[in-house]
Order: structure tokens, then C-alpha cells, then sequence
């Protein structure tokens, strides 16, 4: 069951998106994150929705992966789109249906509404499926580094962040060993009332904690072990490269909002 | 209680672009009250077909015969739990399932689980804890108290609890020292004696294999590629060599031996014990024709 998780994971291949520095990558994410609020009529919206398709284009993901991306998302999504169709009275009324009237600018604001969504979550799986963790927060540690003049342990929580990351397939494994062990003494997780299920969550919680901390011991005695002492002077293995490709994609992304800005309303 | 699997095929996330198959057109039928080997190199397919005794994984394609109850790929199987009551497993690193406050009321939760009252599971847990060989008092310990090897030893308890009538063993002995491995193994043997109990043990000692099994079936890439008894499959360790396998050590031994005297003795030997008798026996016969 645990298997079936898409979203968040890292798909290797060497498109010109997977070969972004992950600096860049992360600030364009956040950029754009920002520059999608800029689009306010059907021609900015539209131009913001070629450009996530040429994104997706340029990263060869397959659009499967996206549409996962989506699913856990997918109540939000209808939820807002409700809200603008039943709440927003501006406009000519399109349809009525005794209560109930639905006006031209709910329909508008309800479908932008969606496609910022939509945008936002794509661009940022993108991230996620083009780049490995490790790079996310080797990228993350640099970007951030100039908050250790403010005394932000940068390296720490870069260290952290990476750990957490390095866990979430063991112990998604080690969850589904467990729970298959303890369905194999007849505890049911998936039937009965909604007090048994809670009841049945035990067995497997406890011996989860159990060797999350039992690995986590032994984690901090092996990086002892092998001289770990913090970031202070610590020189990097994997060298990150900013080349033409990271210049291109950020003037592109400069260029995008420039023509929204000029074409919003 | 008879497992049968028939054209049994296993893939892992199905339907996802990472669907990764494990097992292959397996058959396999391993009879009532017998003592099945399944051997393989890591990767094999192993701790895979063992989730399929008692219905923990389903067949992609295929059938799987467990008692009377069948269970068909791409049929919803209701009402599975009857069925892990009769075949109990335990995993590999049974340790790591053991979760109550104390060592009885870990024993207790399998039986519990399935409607056995308290006092039975009780009674189960206090004669299971002197099987397998600990004393009394660490009924109330906590099982987080003792040493690996008694951890070991509580989880395999906590499964006997269940009283099943097939029990399939992962790697019961990996990490354990020397005497404990041939005192849980001997124990196991035991039960399957006394209590009629069908045994499927899954492993890649072949050691244990020649000395406990009845049956062996070998697993390699997903697939069971040869079944048959310790003897006739140790006949041949050139095919076993190309499934990555080695003879067991006792066997090897006795072709060493063979060719020393440069003869053959009569059969394959899978104990020391057998191996011993079958050289004097061999040695006497000599002397008795001069």
C-alpha cells in the first residue's frame, strides 16, 4: 500500500530540467511561486499554463507521474472551485436553478482559481521528480547560507533535512514489515470499528519508535566513528556547477513575469 | 492442511510505472504434516512466496490453495484472518514485532486477536515460554529488557500461540550464535514431529535444508526451478552451482572422502551421524571380503 506513493519521489534521467543546478531549480520554484500570482485575466492564465507545459515538455516526466502528483490535492481543488461557482455573484447570471445561480465571473474565477492550483503543484513535483534529495538540500544549505551571520545553524538543519529524507524509505519499509507481521498474529488494521482500528495502530507504532531509535543510535555512533565534528570546515564531495542552462532558465522566468506584467489587467 | 500454488505470478507495485515482478509461473505443492525447504540465493523470490501461505500478498496471476480455501488473482479474498490463524509465520527479525509491556501479554496478543480467552491465552503463553527455553520469570519482564536472542525466542513464542497448523519460518536463526541456531532449529523439528505440524522453512543455509527437510524446492530469479528430496537434488551440485548454490558441507565432505578412497559409498549422506555409520559400514564390508 505504502508502494503506491508518488508524490515526493525522485525519477533519475538527464533532461535539460534534471540537469538544472538545484540552486536554480529552487529559486526559480520559488520565484515562480510568486510570479504566478501576477496573471489576473485568460490571457495571462493561459500563457502561465503553456508555460508549465513547456516546463513538463522539458523534463520528459511523464504526465502520469503529474496527475499522481495531483490526487492528494484533488478534494482542495474541487473545494475552491466549489466555493467560486456557488459564492461569487458577479457578472450575468449563466445558469439557475431555483436557489441556486451560478454567475459568469464565479465560472472565471473558479476555473483561475484551478489552474493557479494546478500550476503550483506541478511546477513544484516537477522539482521533486527531477532532482534527488540530496542535491534539494545541498541546494537548500547553500542558498540559505548567508543566515549564518544571524547565527541560523544552516548546516545543521541541512544535515537534518537530509537525514529525514534518507529515512523515509527505510522506514516506510520497516512500517510494512511490521504491519505485516502483526496482521499475520490477526491484528486488523483495515476492518472493524473505528476504536479497534486505533486500538490495532499500537502494536505497530511501538515497535516503529523502537527502531527509529535504535537506528538513530547507531547512526550518530557510525558519523562519530568516522570524525564527524559539524560544518566547520567541512569540504563537499558533490561540487554544484551553475552553467548557461541555470542562467537561461532564470532570464526565461525574468522574461515570463516582465510579459505578464504587461499583459495583466 | 495442504498448500498448493499453482501458475502463481507476484509483481510489486502493479499498474505503476515501477511495477517490479518477483515471482514467476511458480508451482508448487507442499502436502499435509511435511517439511518443505525453500532455498535461494538474496533476491530469489523467497521471503516473496512466503507472504502467500497465509494471504498476506495476492497473486497477480495464478491460484494459491491453502487448506480449502482458495485464493485467485484479481479476486477479492474476504475473510482472511481464519486463515492466518492456521498458518503462522514467523519473519525474518521476529523481534522487531514484539511492542506489549510485558512478555505474557505479548504472547497473549496473537491468540487474543483471535477470540481466545484470556486465561487459555494465558495458558498457552506459560507453556510455550519453557519450549522455547526461557524461564518463567521473564513472563513480566518487558520484552525490551532481554537479549536479542531472547527476543528471538518470545516473538517465535507469541506465533505458536496462534496454534496454527503450518508454520513458515523466514530465516528463523539468522544472527543468532552457533547453539542457539541447532536449539531452534531442534525445537522446530520437534514440534513438527510431535504435533503433526506442516513446515515450510525458508532459507539459504543448505545445511539446515539436508538436515531437516523432506522436500525441497529452489528458488532462483523468481522462479522455482527444482523440487524434489535433499537427495535427489544434492545428487547433482552442478546445477545447483548454477543457480548460485552450494552443497551443503556434510555432502561436500563425503566426496572429498569418495575421492580419497576412490570409491562411491552407497547414498548421500545429509548428517554427520549418517555419514559416520555409512564409512564403517563401508570400512567393515571392505574387510569382511579380504
Amino acid at each position: 500500500m505504502m508502494e503506491k506513493m508518488i508524490f515526493g519521489r525522485y525519477i533519475p534521467g538527464d533532461s535539460f530540467v534534471h540537469r538544472l543546478d538545484p540552486r536554480s531549480k529552487l529559486i526559480f520554484v520559488f520565484a515562480f511561486i510568486i510570479v504566478v500570482f501576477i496573471a489576473n485575466n485568460t490571457i495571462t492564465y493561459g500563457l502561465l499554463l503553456a508555460f508549465t507545459l513547456f516546463i513538463i515538455l522539458m523534463s520528459r516526466i511523464r504526465l502520469y507521474f503529474l496527475i499522481n502528483g495531483l490526487k492528494p490535492v484533488l478534494i482542495l481543488l474541487v473545494f475552491t472551485f466549489l466555493i467560486h461557482i456557488i459564492f461569487n455573484r458577479e457578472g450575468n447570471i449563466v445558469f439557475e436553478w431555483g436557489f441556486f445561480k451560478v454567475y459568469e465571473q464565479g465560472i472565471r474565477q473558479g476555473i483561475y482559481i484551478s489552474i493557479r492550483f494546478v500550476v503550483l503543484v506541478f511546477v513544484t513535483s516537477i522539482l521533486t521528480l527531477t532532482t534527488s534529495p540530496i542535491s534539494i538540500t545541498d541546494g537548500i544549505e547553500v542558498l540559505l547560507n548567508p543566515l549564518k551571520k544571524i547565527k541560523l545553524p544552516v548546516h545543521e538543519l541541512a544535515l537534518m533535512m537530509s537525514i529525514a529524507l534518507r529515512f523515509i524509505p527505510t522506514l516506510m519499509d520497516e512500517t510494512d514489515k511490521i504491519m505485516k507481521a502483526q496482521m499475520a498474529r490477526g491484528s486488523d488494521l483495515s476492518a472493524g470499528p473505528l476504536k479497534d482500528r486505533i486500538k490495532a495502530v499500537v502494536p505497530l507504532l511501538v515497535p516503529l519508535f523502537v527502531s527509529a531509535f535504535k537506528r538513530a543510535e547507531d547512526l550518530a555512533t557510525a558519523m562519530e566513528v568516522r570524525g564527524y565534528r559539524g560544518g566547520e570546515g567541512r569540504t563537499r564531495y558533490r561540487k554544484l556547477k551553475w552553467d548557461w542552462r541555470d542562467s537561461t532558465s532564470l532570464v526565461v522566468l525574468v522574461a515570463l513575469s516582465a510579459l505578464l506584467i504587461y499583459l495583466r489587467t | 492442511m495442504d498448500i498448493k500454488l499453482q501458475q502463481v505470478s507476484f509483481a510489486y507495485s502493479m499498474g505503476t510505472p515501477f511495477e517490479k515482478r518477483a515471482l514467476f509461473d511458480v508451482d508448487l505443492m507442499i502436502p499435509s504434516k511435511t517439511y518443505q525447504a525453500i532455498i535461494g540465493h538474496t533476491g530469489s523470490g523467497k521471503s516473496t512466496i512466503l507472504q502467500h501461505f497465509n494471504g498476506l500478498l495476492k497473486p497477480s496471476e495464478g491460484e494459491v490453495h491453502i487448506g480449502d480455501r482458495v485464493i485467485v488473482a484479481g479476486k477479492k479474498a474476504k475473510e482472511l484472518k481464519p486463515i492466518r490463524q492456521k498458518v503462522g509465520i514467523v519473519f525474518q527479525f521476529p523481534e522487531h514485532q514484539l511492542f506489549e509491556e510485558t512478555v505474557l501479554k505479548d504472547i497473549m496478543f496473537g491468540p487474543m486477536n483471535f477470540g481466545v480467552s484470556e486465561e487459555e491465552a494465558k495458558k498457552r503463553a506459560r507453556e510455550l515460554i519453557s519450549l522455547v527455553g526461557l524461564p518463567d520469570s521473564v513472563l513480566e519482564k518487558s520484552p525490551f529488557d532481554l537479549s536479542g536472542g531472547q527476543m528471538r525466542r518470545v516473538a517465535i513464542a507469541g506465533v505458536l500461540a496462534l496454534q496454527p497448523e503450518v508454520i513458515v519460518l523466514d530465516e528463523p536463526t539468522a544472527g543468532l550464535d552457533p547453539r542457539g541456531q541447532r536449539e531452534i532449529m531442534d525445537m522446530f523439528y520437534q514440534l513438527h514431529k510431535e504435533q503433526g505440524l506442516t513446515t515450510i522453512l525458508v532459507t539459504h543455509s543448505m545445511e539446515d535444508a539436508a538436515k531437516y527437510a523432506d522436500n525441497l524446492a529452489i528458488m532462483h530469479e523468481g522462479r522455482c526451478v527444482l523440487t524434489g528430496t535433499p537427495r535427489e537434488i544434492f545428487a547433482d551440485g552442478k546445477t545447483l552451482e548454477s543457480y548460485r548454490l552450494e552443497l551443503p558441507r556434510i555432502i561436500k565432505f563425503q566426496q572429498k572422502i569418495e575421492n580419497l578412497i576412490g570409491k562411491k559409498l552407497s547414498k548421500i549422506c545429509l548428517t554427520e551421524e549418517e555419514l559416520a555409520l555409512e564409512i564403517a559400514s563401508s570400512v567393515r564390508r571392505e574387510s569382511d571380503e579380504q
